[in-house]
C-alpha cells in the first residue's frame, strides 16, 4: 500500500470515497480503509477541512498573525509556553520560529478590536511572553496552494489531438 | 493548371489523419467529455513560464546557435546523464528541434534513400508513417500483440528486416498502447539490430512517465548505442506541448547531417521557449514527479474502471494512454468511437488511427483529473448499457 499516493490523493480531495480510493490506488476497499484507520490513529491523519473564502460571504472574519516573544523554561524549553498559547480556541495556528520572535500564531476574530482584546488581556499576560507584535492581514490571496482571487487559467486543449 | 498537378506524388500517397474525421466529429457536438486528448492537462510549471517570460524582457530575443543555446545542449546532455545514465556531448552530439516531431523529419531526410525501408510498429503514433513516405522511404509494418502488451519481440524484428532496410522506428512508452520496453525486453534484440546494421530511431518523449518499471533506451546498449537516434522533447514529461521543443541526440556524423537540414528549413529552435527549458531542466525535476505521480493514480483508476466495465484493459506501464479491447461489443473502433460519441458526447480516438493494427481496441487519454474521468466512465458504462453490452 503506497501511503504517501493515498495522502497526496486524500490532501487534494478529502471528499474522495474509499472505491474511488480504491481504483486509483489499485488496491481493495478494505486495504484502503486500514490504511486511513492506522494513518489517523498515528495522527499523520488529523482532520479533514473545507477552504473557504470567508471575503465572499457575509461573515465578518478578521485574521492577524502575531508574532510572541518569550523567555524559554529550564528543562521545558518552549513547549510548555506553547501549551499556555495554544489552548486558547482563539488560535488557530501556531509555530516555533527561526528568527527575531520564537512564535508566530494565526488569530480569527470577528474584528480587529476583538483580536486586539485578545492579544491584551490574554496572550500578552501569560508569564514569560515578553512581546507581541500583531499583523493584521488585509486580504489573502492564496491558502492551502489554492488561489483564492485569480481566474482560473482557461485550458485552451484542443478535444482531440494525436 | 489541373489541380492534382500541383501536388507532388509523395505527398498524395499521403493519406489525411484518422485523428482529424474525430476531432471535426467531437467539436461539433455540445458537452462533450474527450477523453481524446495527447497532451498533459497541467499548464507549464510556472517558474518555466517566468523563465522564459524573463527572457524576452531581457531582450534575448535573436536567433540562437542552429543546434540550440549551447548552455541547453549542456543541461540535455547533463539531464540525460543523470536520469538515465545515457552519454552525449553538447557540441557533437545534440541537436534542439522545434518538437519531436521536427527531429523525427529531419532525421528520415537524412537516412533515407528513395525506396529504402522503415520499419514501422503498429499501433504507433500518426506521424510515422508519413514521416517516412515523405522522406522517399517505404514503411514496413510491424503489428505489435495485445497478449504481449504492444512489445517488440525478436521474431517479429528479424521477420521484417530486409536487405533495403535501414532504420526501425521505436516508440517507448508508446503512444497509443502505453506500453513499454525494459532492459530484458531489449536485450533480444540488441544483436539482431547490430549484426544487420540497421539505425533504431527511439522516440522516447514519453520517458519520463514510465511507472512501475525504469525507462530504457535502446541507446543504453554500448554495441548499438552509434546506430541510435534517441529523440525526446518538453511536451509531454514538463507540459510544454505548446512551446514546440525538442531534441535528438546521436553520433556527430548523423548529427552534423541532420543540422544541415535543420539549419536550412528551421534555423534554430525559439529562443524563450529555450530559456524555458533550461530553467525545467534545472529546477523542474519535483514538478515532473508530481505530474508522474499524479499520472500514475489516474492510470490506476482508469483501467480499473474500464475492466469493471467489461472492456479489457492491460494496465500500461508509461505515458498517459489506455487501450481498451472493444472486441466484445462487435463493433469496429471507428463504429464504437461514433456511437459513443453521438450517444453519450464522450470523445475517444479508434485504435485504426494509429494503424490496421488497432482495430478493436480505442485509444483512451487519462490526462484528465480524476473527476473528469469518473463523468466520462459514468456516460461510457450508460453507453454501453444503452446497446446491451453490460
Amino acid at each position: 500500500m503506497n501511503e504517501t499516493a493515498l495522502l497526496k490523493l486524500l490532501e487534494k480531495d478529502a471528499r474522495m470515497n474509499t472505491c474511488d480510493l480504491a481504483a486509483a490506488l489499485n488496491e481493495t476497499e478494505a486495504t484502503v480503509n486500514n490504511a486511513i484507520d492506522g494513518l489517523t490513529k498515528e495522527k499523520v491523519i488529523l482532520g479533514h477541512h473545507t477552504l473557504i473564502n470567508w471575503d465572499k460571504t457575509n461573515v465578518d472574519r478578521v485574521m492577524a498573525l502575531i508574532e510572541v516573544s518569550v523567555m524559554p523554561e529550564r528543562e521545558f524549553g518552549y513547549d510548555r509556553i506553547a501549551k499556555l498559547i495554544y489552548r486558547y480556541p482563539e488560535v488557530d495556528t501556531m509555530y516555533l520560529m527561526s528568527g527575531k520572535s520564537e512564535f508566530i500564531v494565526t488569530i480569527y476574530g470577528k474584528t480587529m478590536q476583538e483580536i486586539a482584546h485578545f492579544v491584551g488581556s490574554k496572550l500578552a499576560c501569560i508569564e514569560k511572553v515578553t512581546g507581541t507584535c500583531t499583523l493584521f492581514v488585509l486580504k489573502k490571496y492564496k491558502g492551502e496552494g489554492i488561489i483564492f482571487e485569480e481566474e482560473e487559467e482557461v485550458k485552451e486543449r484542443l478535444l482531440v489531438t494525436p | 493548371m489541373r489541380k492534382e498537378m500541383m501536388l507532388s506524388e509523395r505527398v498524395k500517397q499521403v493519406k489525411p489523419s484518422g485523428i482529424r474525421k474525430f476531432f471535426d466529429l467531437a467539436s461539433e457536438t455540445e458537452g462533450v467529455i474527450s477523453l481524446g486528448v495527447g497532451e498533459p492537462d497541467f499548464a507549464t510549471p510556472w517558474h518555466i513560464r517566468e523563465a522564459a517570460i524573463y527572457s524576452i524582457s531581457q531582450g534575448k530575443t535573436f536567433y540562437t546557435a542552429n543546434q540550440g543555446l549551447f548552455e541547453l545542449r549542456k543541461e540535455i546532455c547533463r539531464y540525460l546523464k543523470q536520469r538515465f545514465d545515457l552519454s552525449y556531448q553538447p557540441k557533437e552530439n545534440v541537436i534542439v528541434t522545434v518538437g519531436g516531431s521536427e527531429a523525427i523529419d529531419i532525421t528520415m531526410r537524412a537516412i533515407i534513400n528513395e525506396g529504402d525501408e522503415v520499419i514501422v510498429l503498429s499501433p504507433g503514433y500518426v506521424a510515422y508513417e508519413p514521416s517516412v513516405v515523405m522522406a522517399g522511404g517505404k514503411p514496413v509494418i510491424i503489428e505489435l500483440k495485445a497478449d504481449n502488451q504492444f512489445k517488440l519481440t525478436k521474431e517479429a524484428l528479424a521477420a521484417a528486416i530486409t536487405a533495403k532496410t535501414k532504420a526501425i522506428l521505436l516508440n517507448f512508452p508508446s503512444n497509443p498502447t502505453g506500453g513499454v520496453m525494459t532492459y530484458e525486453d531489449y536485450e533480444p534484440l540488441v544483436p539482431i539490430i547490430q549484426e544487420r546494421g540497421i539505425l533504431v530511431i527511439s522516440d522516447e518523449i514519453y520517458a519520463e512517465l514510465s511507472y512501475d518499471v525504469k525507462h530504457c533506451s535502446p541507446a543504453n546498449f554500448p554495441q548499438i548505442k552509434d546506430q541510435v537516434l534517441l529523440i525526446s522533447g518538453f511536451s509531454k514529461a514538463f507540459a510544454m506541448t505548446g512551446w514546440r521543443l525538442g531534441y535528438v541526440c546521436g553520433n556527430e556524423y548523423l548529427i552534423k547531417a541532420m543540422n544541415k537540414i535543420h539549419q536550412y528549413v528551421i534555423m534554430s529552435a525559439p529562443t524563450a521557449a529555450q530559456y524555458g527549458a533550461i530553467e525545467g531542466l534545472r529546477n523542474g525535476m519535483d514538478h515532473v514527479a508530481e505530474m508522474r505521480d499524479s499520472y500514475f493514480t489516474r492510470r490506476n483508476f482508469i483501467v480499473n474502471g474500464f475492466n469493471k466495465l467489461g472492456l479489457i484493459t492491460h494496465m500500461p506501464q508509461g505515458a498517459f494512454y489506455i487501450f481498451p479491447c472493444i472486441k466484445s461489443t462487435n463493433l469496429t473502433s471507428e463504429a464504437f468511437c461514433e456511437a459513443l460519441l453521438a450517444d453519450q458526447k464522450v470523445a475517444c480516438v479508434p485504435g485504426t488511427a494509429f494503424g490496421e493494427a488497432g482495430e478493436g481496441f480505442i485509444r483512451v487519454s487519462y490526462a484528465y483529473s480524476i473527476e473528469e474521468i469518473k463523468a466520462a466512465l459514468a456516460r461510457i458504462e450508460q453507453f454501453l448499457k444503452n446497446r446491451g453490452f453490460l
